[in-house]
Formats: structure tokens, sequence, C-alpha cells
């Protein structure tokens, strides 16, 4: 399973990258969702699947009986998705308030910071 | 005294920076001075503390002849020096913090010859580099004086950097840093490997730090300093490290043939052609700040033998020649002082109103021209006597010896005798008058000096220049006997033809000077190759600057993905073992359908012109991992994935409500380059997971978290416990990630135009 896991990741990294490269800003904020997931999806693969139980220990056990998923990147995972929703939360705020300031999305056309004279 | 009422006007240091200096310096003169007796029964002193003991570095201080004879001139020098400079910076208003500087140069230079281990000697070498710096720069008023000190540094810290280059291997080669210990085992560098690397970068720190041509042309440029240092950095001191060091390291890295013709040719070149720039000045201080290059190239000169008579030669001429150069250094500083020009066809009749001046620059002259019976005369016989005595070619190097001390008579008399003696009716009324006591001491002390060893060679062979020949080849050699008469011999007849063509300099200098002009005009000039270098350096700067830099979003984030292609694919191409075989799997229904979900959700997104089919393309992403995650025993993860999604697309559906559309001019463009690159590192990810995975796994983590969640933690969702209870700590971090983005974002909303 892990071999279609990796195929998958590779189909989302390869779109995310694409997306990021465009010059509309809002094409890098989709490239940064998929490229969230498919580093998620990473993590997780990484522990290796099976199509096993929850991580869970029964009442009266003391550990987890049978073969069960790995609990650790589920739980690296968990902290990513939560922290990946922040930055792209930040991110989406940010293009939005650039739009307003700026009146344009296209990233070529935003060079305040580094003028145009400057490049030649 | 009103001198002195005016030195306390100038800030509340002003009066301690003209006392303290010359009296430190001289403490540690007499200090060095009780050393003599035991240095020169050939013993050596050494001082020792650990410093970094885990890397084998060590703070070791050794004395022996050679470095005692650098420390005696560069404290004894220095506090005339420092002496002088109280009164010719007087009422200067940063006077306090060139004595500062000076002082933190002495000691630097200090550490620097006292030094046993290479990596101390190091931290010196770039200390005298930086206190040079300052002190070159000190004037940083003038654009002139910025450039020159930005020059030397770069040019001797390029240097330094080969010179650690050089120390670093020759530590690896040696399997010490201490010198003493490296001297031990003999010819342990020349028969290494890495002997020429090490010799190459020894000698571009030397060279440079002692301007060999052709790295010569930061020196006369540091004549920007005050006079004072050029005095004693660029001429007695600072300058005679890169010599102090082949010195040093002569045992070592000497006696091949590659060191032998690199040092005889570099030095005979640097002597000859600084002599004849000397020749060719009109600025007193331009003159002597050629006539150090040509002391400094016949230093290399003699050090590139290793016989008895040459090694003599070197440490006497070190001696004889710092003591008239700083005098005469000294000299012109008064003259400048007091009249305020150092144009040679300016001056003349100083003597009757500067007497005092104008004997010890006549003394001190005597001595730089090689007349008997100063030790000038005894240096340049010896010189002559270690030239004929050199294995390689010794007419070459007796003519490149006996060329430039010709020249060196007719610059004597151009510096000391025509300025004072000449008849001539000053141009302006310059009211020329003789200098303050501070300020002759430094002249008639060491010009005295001079005529002393002159007379007693006795009293300068048996203090510094036997050991100091002992310190470079070894007890066993027999220094040459430094005397005023040696008997009529070769060294005497090339003597006298010297000061026969000296003479004939002198006399036509002028002629010779305007012809050399004229024929400087026709040669490159090393200055304005530096100049070319700078801008090409800069240019090139610029250029990859516009190139890497060009302030484009796409084009930062195209080079970040790519190094990261190249790092990826580079580390797979170096490290990774066969690829593993490809296994795929027997996949079922739901597998089938999660995977179309995915893939269709990302072309989607990919390919689309309409904001909400891009978001709903995310949200089938989303959906299709949280999917993953329920199939894979995973549903706290898939829960949270959803409700994330669920909050992103709501998100985009509002933002988008007021944002324009995706491409507003209504053409999509083709990017076949991006896609090249957004492909490669696509299967670039998708091997380094197919490598990882087929690896085996260390699921020690996993299982301490699942024999202790429940008898230490009391829990029995074993992902919950790691989050709240192992690695709580990072959770809090989560959420303060999560907090900050939530008011960033609220700060940035705020701020919003109404």
């Amino acid at each position: 399973m892990e071999v279609m896991l990796s195929v998958l990741v590779g189909v989302l990294v390869a779109a995310a990258v694409y997306l990021m490269l465009a010059r509309n800003v809002l094409r890098f904020l989709f490239g940064l969702i998929l490229i969230s997931n498919a580093a998620n999806l990473t993590i997780f693969t990484s522990g290796r699947v099976t199509e096993a139980a929850p991580p869970l220990i029964p009442e009266g056990a003391e550990a987890p009986v049978g073969l069960v998923a790995n609990a650790l990147p589920q739980a690296l995972v968990l902290t990513a998705i939560v922290i990946g929703f922040g930055l792209f939360a930040f991110a989406l705020v940010l293009a939005f308030r650039a739009y307003d300031a700026l009146g344009t999305l296209d990233s070529d056309e935003m060079r305040v910071a580094e003028p145009v004279e400057d490049t030649k | 005294m009103a001198g002195h009422s005016e030195v306390a006007d100038k800030g509340p240091w002003a009066r301690p920076a003209g006392l303290l200096p010359p009296v430190l310096a001289a403490a540690l003169f007499v200090l060095f001075l009780g050393m003599v007796p035991e240095i020169a029964d050939e013993q050596v002193l050494r001082w020792a503390w650990d410093w970094v003991p885990s890397l084998g570095i060590a703070i070791t201080f050794l004395v022996d002849g050679l470095s005692l004879t650098f420390a005696l001139l560069i404290t004894g020098i220095g506090s005339l020096v420092f002496l002088y400079s109280s009164k010719y910076l007087q009422g200067h208003p940063h006077f306090a913090r060139f004595m500062l500087f000076i002082v933190m140069f002495m000691l630097s230079m200090l550490g620097l010859v006292l030094a046993d281990n290479l990596l101390t000697l190091f931290v010196f070498w770039e200390l005298t580099t930086i206190t040079s710096y300052l002190l070159i720069g000190f004037d940083h008023s003038t654009a002139k004086g910025r450039r020159s000190a930005l020059q030397a540094l770069l040019l001797t810290g390029t240097g330094g950097l080969a010179l650690l280059a050089g120390f670093i291997l020759i530590g690896n080669v040696a399997g010490t840093f201490e010198l003493s210990e490296i001297r031990a085992q003999g010819g342990v560098l020349i028969e290494s490997a890495l002997y020429l690397p090490i010799l190459i970068l020894v000698l571009a720190g030397t060279f440079t730090k002692s301007a060999q041509f052709p790295l010569h042309f930061w020196l006369p440029n540091a004549m920007a300093a005050p006079t004072p240092v050029s005095a004693y950095l660029h001429s007695a001191t600072m300058v005679k490290a890169g010599v102090y060091l082949m010195a040093r390291m002569h045992p070592n890295l000497g006696g091949t043939d590659v060191w032998l013709w690199v040092l005889t040719i570099a030095g005979a070149v640097t002597a000859v052609f600084a002599s004849i720039m000397a020749l060719k000045q009109t600025d007193l201080k331009q003159s002597l700040a050629y006539t150090t290059l040509m002391a400094l190239g016949t230093l290399t000169l003699f050090l590139a033998a290793d016989v008895g008579y040459a090694i003599t030669a070197v440490m006497t001429f070190l001696v004889v020649h710092s003591l008239y150069k700083a005098a005469l250094f000294l000299v012109v500083g008064i003259i400048d002082h007091s009249t305020g020009t150092r144009h040679v066809n300016e001056l003349g009749g100083l003597a009757r109103a500067m007497p005092i001046t104008a004997v010890a620059a006549g003394v001190a002259a005597l001595s730089m021209a090689g007349l008997p019976p100063f030790i000038g005369f005894i240096g340049k016989e010896i010189k002559y006597a270690g030239a004929l005595a050199v294995g390689s070619e010794p007419a070459f190097v007796a003519a490149a010896v006996l060329v430039s001390n010709a020249l060196m008579l007719a610059v004597a008399g151009i510096v000391s005798f025509s300025p004072f003696w000449r008849r001539k009716h000053l141009a302006e009324p310059l009211n020329p008058h003789e200098a303050p006591w501070q300020m002759l001491a430094g002249p008639i002390i060491l010009a005295a000096l001079g005529a002393l060893f002159g007379i007693y060679p006795e009293l300068l062979a048996r203090s510094l220049v036997n050991p100091g020949v002992a310190a470079i080849l070894g007890p066993d050699v027999t220094p040459a006997a430094l005397k005023l008469w040696a008997g009529f011999n070769l060294p005497l007849v090339l003597s006298l033809v010297t000061f026969a063509l000296g003479w004939l300099f002198y006399y036509y200098r002028r002629g010779l000077r305007t012809w050399l002009i004229g024929l400087g005009e026709r040669l490159p000039v090393f200055d304005n190759g530096w100049d070319n270098v700078l801008d090409g350096l800069k240019a090139l700067a610029a250029w990859q600057t516009r190139l890497v830099q060009g302030g484009l979003l796409r084009r930062y984030l195209f080079i970040t993905f790519a190094t990261f292609l190249v790092a990826v694919a580079g580390t797979i191409w170096l490290k990774a073992g066969p690829m593993p075989a490809l296994e795929w799997p027997v996949l079922q229904v739901q597998h089938w359908v999660v995977i179309a979900i995915v893939v269709a959700g990302a072309l989607l997104t990919l390919t689309t012109s309409s904001r909400i089919a891009a978001i709903a393309g995310l949200g089938a992403v989303g959906i299709g991992v949280a999917l993953i995650f329920i199939i894979f025993g995973a549903p706290d993860v898939a829960i949270t994935q959803l409700l994330v999604e669920t909050l992103v697309v709501v998100l985009f559906a509002v933002a988008a409500l007021k944002l324009p559309q995706l491409d507003p001019d209504g053409t999509k463009r083709h990017r076949p380059l991006d896609a090249a690159l957004a492909v490669s590192i696509g299967i670039g990810v998708t091997v380094v997971m197919l490598m990882v995975t087929d690896g085996p796994i260390d699921r020690r983590l996993t299982d301490y978290f699942e024999v202790t969640s429940w008898p230490e933690a009391f829990g029995r969702n074993i992902v919950n416990v790691i989050l709240v209870d192992f690695r709580a700590l990072d959770t809090f971090g989560e959420i303060a990630v999560v907090a900050i983005a939530a008011l960033s974002a609220f700060a940035l909303l705020k701020g919003r135009k109404a």
C-alpha cells in the first residue's frame, strides 16, 4: 500500500509545485494547500500503513491487543494538519490584504519591496 | 607648559593617552632587554596555556633569537614612536583613539612574533591586519584614506585566509600546530605530498603582508596614514611580519628548489623595482615607502638561501633597516609638521632652522646609504658577502643587491641631504622651526644606535644577530662575523662600485626622474588594476543578484524548488542503493475510489480558470485524504482533516467573493519549464518515499507509547495520549502557532481601509 500512497503523494507534489510557481497569488495558495496535504500523507506513509484497527487499548488490557496502526505518525500528522491550517489562514488573509492595498493578485506586479529599476 | 593644557582640553583621555603608551612600550622593552643574556646563551623561553584543548589549540609563546629581535624592535621603536605621536598629533580630536589603535597594534604584533602555536599566530596576524586598517583609515574623512585602508585590509586579509588554509594543512601533516614541535620533526613538511600547496598558501600570506611584487601596491598607498604609523607599522614592524614568518618557517619549508627560486625572484624583482620607483617619487614619504619595499624585497631575497652568510645578512639588515628607516620617517614627519610640505622640489636649506633634525637625518641617511662607520655599511658588506655565498645565482643576486643599494644611496641623499643642505630659498613663507624634544628623541636615538652598532658591531652580533641566525638555521651553523673592516675583498669592491653608482644616480636624479615618469606612463599601473578587479567583483555580485534575486516571487520559488530537486536527486544519485522493486499492490474498490477523488481534485484545481471549481477540487482532495486516514486506521486524524478541510473551503469561498478571477485577462498561460520542474520534483518525492518505505522501520518509540499509555498516562486512545501527555509541550506550541496566526490575520484585516 505504501507504493500507492507514494505515487499519490508524487502527483500531489507535482500539482502543488506547478501551482505555486504561478503568478497569481490565489494559485499559489491552492498549491500551498495541496503541498500541506502531500506532506501529511508523507509523514503518515513513512510510519507504514496497514488496514489495521486504530491504536486503541481495549478495556481491561494494558496494551493494544492484536495489530493496530502506528500511533506516532498519526499524532505528528494531527499537529501538522492544524499548523498547516494556521499557515493557510494567515496566507489567505495576507493575499486578501495585498489585493486590497495593491489592487492586484499578480505577484509580478507586487514590486514595492524590490522595485523594478533595481533589477534592470 | 602650554602644550599640556592643550592636550587636556581634548577630552578626559587625551592626557593619559599621551603618557601611558610610551611608558608601557618602554617597560616592555626593558622586560625583553632583560631576556637578552639568556637568549644570547642560545636558550629558548616558552610559556603555554591550554586554550581549546579539545582541538589541540594552545596559546603558547616562545622567545628565541628571532622573536626577541622582533620584540625589541617592536617595543623599542614603539616607545619612541608613541612619544613622538604625543606631540605630532597633539590636539587632534581623535588623539586618544589613535593611541589606543597603535597600542593595540603593538600588542598584536608582539603576540604574532612570540606565538609558538600556528593558530595563535594566525589570530595575532589578523589582529595586526585589522589595527593596520584602522590606522591607515585614521583620517577617514578623505576618500583616499578610506580606499587605502580598504585596499590594505582586503589584500592582506585575503593573504591571511590563504595563510590559515596553509596552517591547517601544516597541522594535518605534522599532527601539531606547535612551531617548536613541527621544527623538531625536521623535513616532515618538505617530504609531504602537500608541500607545494602548503608553500603556495603560506607564501600568499607572507607576500601580501610583506608587499612583495606584484602584490606590493597597497604599501605606498598605506602612506595615507599619519607619519608615525608609516614609521612604525609600514616600515619597522608590521610589513616585516611576512619576513618574520618566512624566517620562522625557513627550517620547515626552506631548502627546496621551489623555495629558493620563488623567494629569489620575487625578492630581487621587488627590490630593484622598488628602488627605481623610489627615485621617481617627489613626495619624501612616498620615496621612503618604496625604499621600504626595497628592504622587504632584499630580506625575502636572502631568506631564499640557507647559508650562514645570507641569514646573517637577513638578521643584520632587519635591524639596520628598522633603525634608519623609522628615524627617516620620523624626520619626514618633522619636516611636514614644520613646513607643511613633503615635496622634494619645494624644500631646501632647512638645516639652519632645524639643526638637530638635520644632523639626526644625516646620520640615519649615512647608515641607509651604507657608508662607514655606520651599521648600514656593515649591513651592506654582509649583504654582498651573503649574495656571493648563495648557491643559486650569485651574480644575479649580487647584481640585484648592487643596483638596489646604489639607488638606496641616491634616495638617502634625496630624502635627508637635499631638504636640509641644498641651497634654496623656500618658495612660500614656510617658517620652519625645530621640533619639540619628544619628536626629536626618536630620530636622535635611532640614528645614534646606527652609529653605535657600526662602531661596536659585536654588541649587535652577540645579542641578537647570532641567536637569530641560530633560531633560523640551527645552532650548528656559524653566522658570519660583523666587522667594519673585513679586509680588501670582493664585497668591499662592490661597496665602492655602489658608492660611485649611487652618487651618479643622485647627481643625475632630476633627469632620471623625468625619464622614469615618462616611462611609467607607458607601463601598466597595478593600482588601477586593483580598481578594475574590485569593479569586476561588484559587477559580478550585481549580476548574480539580478539573476537569483530578481524580485519576482515566482523566480525565488523556482530557484528554491530547483535547489531542492538538485539536493534530492543528487543524494539519490550518490547515496542510494539499487531501486526497490516496484510491487503494485492489489487494489480494492475503496482504494480506486480514493485515488480517483484525489487525482481528479488535483487535476481540476490545476486546470480550471474558475475560482469555485478550484475550491471544489481542493475540497475533493481534502476529503480523499481524509478517506485514506479512515481506511488505514486513523479515525482521529480523519476527523481533524475533515474539519479543517471544511474550514478551508468556507474561508476560501468567503474570500474569493472579494477577489478577482484567476485569469483576469481571460487567457491561461502554459508554463512548460515550470511543469517540467514540478513533474521532476513529484517523481523525486515518490522515489524517496519508495526507498524509505522499502527499508526497515524503527518502531521503538511506537512500542514505548503502546505499552506506557495506559499504565503511566491512563489513556486508552494512544494518539490522544501522545498529543496531550507525552508531547504536551509540542501541542501547546501548536496552539500558540494557531493563536498567533489568528491574531496576525485579525490585525491585517483590522488595518484595512474602510
